[in-house]
């Protein structure tokens, strides 16, 4: 039994009353919102710029299959080895047999949401592989045992006493208010991971079909330290990541950081071609990436929402949503929190169990004004809405709508109707109605008028 | 100009007073207004349920409505932007779907109609009050207004314009969002209702009577002293 | 059955059979093709060569990356040293190259070319690293390094302070200008490694408030020569 849309909705209830914890996710997104709004006045005309991401991506994913062959012909040629895999349990079992194969000690992890989606790293531990998150948002979530909370800002939920206590129960260091100190102990922890490690994971923000490397971006260095230090090197990515030219990416990546986290630009945008080359002192002697499906060409197939596909995980649907910041990402229980999970979820895991979120939106559209490849988000919102009512439609919505129907089809019983709804609202007030009263708990309606507008404008026009 | 009247279904039963000023203001302008009394619902509400064969009767409905007038004019950005941008993805592909856009063509919300349309900003109103403007969604992101109700606004005489902070937040409202997930709904005007509260205005003025109705119920319940108003009851007072 | 890799074609072809209409373009007269070098609706990189060091210096300021700029490599050497006895650096690790090996001489500290002797304990252990760099890009503060500029992938990023030096000709105006010049330089034999460095490392992650130094360094120099 799935129960999804329950636990949605009693994390979202208890969330949304956490006055004093939705003020600090509110605080936190301050200083996004200044650098992000300094940033995009740089651009001579950010709409263009617009425009030139979603035409970069568009072009690639409506050529899917001709740019990806493309992509993993050069990927081969740079001596990368390429996995395909259908789903998540195809692409942890590949990653596993590489881990063994090598008869792996240590796995050192950059941030990789897809990683999340094949639910990897408790795939990993299961077989006796130790594999610790780098970027210090992860690393604190895997220490909590905790989901990211946001996909671009892991733990931007949790205050820094909460994370110098698990600093202090984990790594047994002294505690500190300081966010510098904090960060410190975890570049202190880590620095020997990375020098230790037989393996490292990482995501990949592009495919470039044209030269066949991959493009990485981060801030901290973890995912440069990653791909740089362990013996083998494995990127897992989705299939629909992949652009045609290189030059794509001199729109993409400022667009990415600038939406994404209110910067020029991130601050390490690496692109990897194969293994470490002859003449070349350090870097993997194997280089794997594991592209994976997992319901990607589910979404693929619905022309209508394909542009969810051209999505770059910048997260700045999330930043501006009313909605991710009064009830949190963690209420989602999706890997991809906020507009564009809500609208893809649905599309990976099954419309029934998850078309709650699509509901659960007051269709404002402030995402789709942020998304940086004009993704056309509220109003796949909609169109999973529409896609629900005809697959598995509720008694509710076909009672209440049947009848609105029936009554705004005649403007005679339309206004009887009203007639009686006015009447009766002094009493309907009181009564414990589904909706109504859940409506009227935190907000008055207007005392109703005895003539409605129509009476009115009859009365003054006859 | 020859004007039709597209009253939203709340306006008509629970605030027509929004429909006679916006009639008010218009006829001081000079122009004849009609309303056509066979208008109910938009299908807005089941539209955005997901109800796309209902609403499409209710769309279908409308063009027969509205068949024949040279511009219809309702104070809803949000209803509006049923008529204006939904109603021709709802009849893509049928019979009706050169009508809908043709009915898109020829329906204004209250405020792009007197600043786009007609080109007028001072409708000769007057109002010696402090005033702040909440930008409906529809309107702000559908319509793309946000210039004009405040140029109206700014030639209003006595009238002083603060602007909040959380300017372009959601209220929360929503349609039957407000109902069915009422705790999210609430916090979001909480944050909104706050932000327009602490503006220290008389009152909240929206080209959205479905947002005045959740920020003036909030503001209500919550005893803050800042009042709802629709901008054509604003445009409309000239004492 | 059969694999992977043919299912998931065969599932793209046939998902793709319909066709997806193309974004709503905002700029009506917009001709968004990614290919032409010239984008002017991205942040300006400068028109004249004197432009782009203008807005390179007041990026690299903002990303809290320090332009050093000398006129001669004699200068620069003496401005490497200096930094090295201001910071006290007791080992410095550098890539064998022209432009750095007159630098590395003038250490008082240890100083061992990493290129030549790669060790990732001592490379952790070293205070500094010095690099050369592809190319820099003025629009945005990024500095191109890559495997074979940078003596491989760890040394511009496993020791605590990275140092650049480059000549002021290595700066092109924008993003794409860099990645154009990367593909004339090396056609289809890519350095494994290309790394678009743009200030120092960092980390917003605790309560989203600005810390350097997260995983690589915490401080980054240029030195600009010329």
């Amino acid at each position: 039994m799935d129960n999804s849309k329950a636990i949605f909705l009693k994390e979202a209830t208890v969330n949304a009353a956490d006055g004093v914890q939705r003020a600090f996710i509110s605080k936190a997104l301050g200083g996004y919102y200044t650098n992000r709004d300094l940033q995009k006045a740089r651009y001579r005309d950010w709409e263009r710029a617009r425009d030139a991401a979603s035409m970069a991506k568009w072009s690639a994913v409506n050529d899917l299959a001709n740019v990806l062959e493309k992509f993993v012909k050069n990927f081969e040629r740079n001596g990368g080895v390429v996995h395909w895999a259908r789903d998540a349990a195809e692409a942890r079992d590949i990653i596993l047999k590489i881990a063994e194969d090598a008869k792996a000690k240590a796995i050192v992890k950059s941030k990789c949401m897809t990683s999340e989606e094949i639910h990897l790293n408790d795939a990993l531990e299961k077989a006796g592989f130790g594999v610790v998150e780098s970027d210090l948002g992860e690393f604190i979530q895997q220490l909590r045992g905790e989901a990211p909370y946001h996909f671009v800002f892991p733990c931007m939920h949790v205050k820094r006493e909460a994370i110098s206590e698990l600093f202090t129960k984990h790594l047994g260091t002294a505690p500190t208010d300081s966010p510098e100190e904090l960060t410190m102990i975890a570049r202190r922890h880590l620095r020997q991971l990375y020098v230790d490690a037989d393996i490292g994971i990482t995501g990949a923000n592009f495919l470039v079909a044209e030269t066949g490397q991959i493009s990485i971006t981060e801030n901290e260095g973890n995912a440069r330290l990653t791909a740089a230090l362990p013996r083998i090197h494995i990127a897992l990515s989705g299939i629909e990541k992949v652009v045609n030219e290189l030059d794509d990416l001199s729109v993409l990546l400022p667009m990415l950081a600038t939406a994404g986290a209110g910067q020029p630009m991130t601050c390490y945008n690496t692109l990897y071609s194969g293994p470490r080359k002859k003449g070349e002192c350090d870097g993997p002697e194997e280089f794997h990436i594991v592209l994976l499906d997992n319901a990607r060409t589910r979404l693929l197939a619905d022309p209508e929402q394909r542009d969810a596909l051209h999505c770059i995980r910048c997260g700045a649907c999330l930043n501006v949503c009313p909605i991710f910041k009064n009830i949190g990402g963690l209420a989602y229980g999706t890997t991809y929190q906020g507009p564009i999970g809500s609208v893809i979820t649905p599309h990976l895991r099954g419309l029934k169990q998850w078309n709650h979120l699509s509901g659960a939106s007051s269709l404002c559209g402030a995402c789709t004004d942020a998304c940086p490849v004009r993704i056309d988000l509220h109003h796949h919102l909609l169109h999973n809405r529409r896609n629900a009512a005809k697959e598995s439609p509720t008694l509710f919505d076909r009672v209440f709508h049947n009848g609105f129907n029936f009554v705004i089809k005649r403007p005679w019983l339309f206004a009887a109707g009203g007639r009686i709804f006015r009447a009766s609202l002094p009493l309907l007030q009181k009564l414990p109605l589904p909706y109504m009263g859940a409506w009227m708990k935190t907000r008055d309606l207007p005392k109703a008028p005895t003539q409605s507008f129509r009476e009115q404008w009859k009365h003054d026009h006859v | 100009m020859r004007v039709s009247l597209f009253v939203p279904c709340f306006v008509d039963q629970l605030t027509p007073k929004v429909g006679l000023a916006t009639a008010k203001v218009l006829k001081r302008l000079g122009h004849v207004v009609e309303f056509r009394s066979a208008q109910t619902c938009c299908g807005q509400p089941s539209f955005n349920s997901g109800q796309w064969d209902v609403a499409r009767e209710a769309a279908i409905r409308a063009l027969g409505v509205f068949r024949g007038a040279d511009v219809v004019v309702g104070p809803s950005g949000s209803c509006v932007a049923m008529m204006r941008n939904f109603y021709p993805e709802l009849l893509k592909g049928t019979p009706h779907a050169a009508e809908a856009d043709d009915l898109a063509a020829r329906t204004f919300e209250f405020s792009e109609f007197l600043v786009k349309k007609l080109g007028v900003t001072d409708v000769g109103a007057k109002f010696a009050k402090k005033v702040t403007y909440h930008d409906g969604c529809h309107a702000l992101r559908e319509l793309r207004l946000k210039e004009e109700p405040r140029q109206l606004l700014r030639a209003v005489k006595g009238l002083e314009l603060i602007e909040s902070e959380e300017g372009e937040s959601c209220c929360g409202f929503g349609g039957l969002f407000s109902a069915k997930f009422p705790m999210i709904s609430t916090a979001m005007v909480q944050v909104k209702g706050g932000a327009l509260a602490r503006t220290g205005a008389d009152f909240v003025v929206s080209s959205d009577p479905s947002c005045l109705l959740q920020i003036g119920g909030w503001l209500s319940r919550e005893g803050k002293p800042i009042l709802p108003l629709h901008i054509a009851e604003v445009l409309a007072n000239d004492a | 059955m059969s694999d992977a890799r043919t299912d998931i074609f065969a599932r793209i072809r046939e998902a793709l059979k319909v066709k997806a209409p193309k974004p709503h373009l905002k700029a009506e007269t917009s001709s968004p093709n990614t290919s032409v070098a010239a984008k002017p609706w991205l942040p300006d990189g400068g028109e004249t060569a004197e432009d782009s060091l203008l807005i390179l210096a007041e990026q690299l300021a903002k990303l809290k990356a320090v332009l050093i700029r000398v006129p001669d490599h004699a200068s620069a050497a003496k401005a490497f040293a200096e930094l090295a006895t201001t910071k006290s650096w007791k080992k410095v690790a550098y890539h064998g190259h022209e432009l750095t090996r007159p630098l590395a001489a003038t250490l008082t500290c240890e100083a061992w070319e990493a290129d030549a002797s790669f060790d990732k304990q001592k490379l952790e252990g070293s205070d500094a690293g010095l690099t050369t760099c592809e190319s820099i890009v003025a629009q945005l503060g990024s500095i191109l390094v890559s495997s074979r500029s940078s003596g491989g992938r760890a040394l511009s990023v496993l020791p605590h302070v990275h140092v650049v030096i480059a000549e002021a000709s290595q700066v092109v105006p924008d993003l794409g200008a860099a990645l154009a010049l990367v593909k004339a330089r090396h056609g289809t034999d890519m350095p494994s490694m290309l790394s678009f460095i743009t200030g120092p490392s960092r980390t917003g992650d605790i309560e989203r408030i600005l810390v350097l130094g997260a995983h690589g360094p915490k401080e980054l120099f240029l030195i600009l020569v010329g």
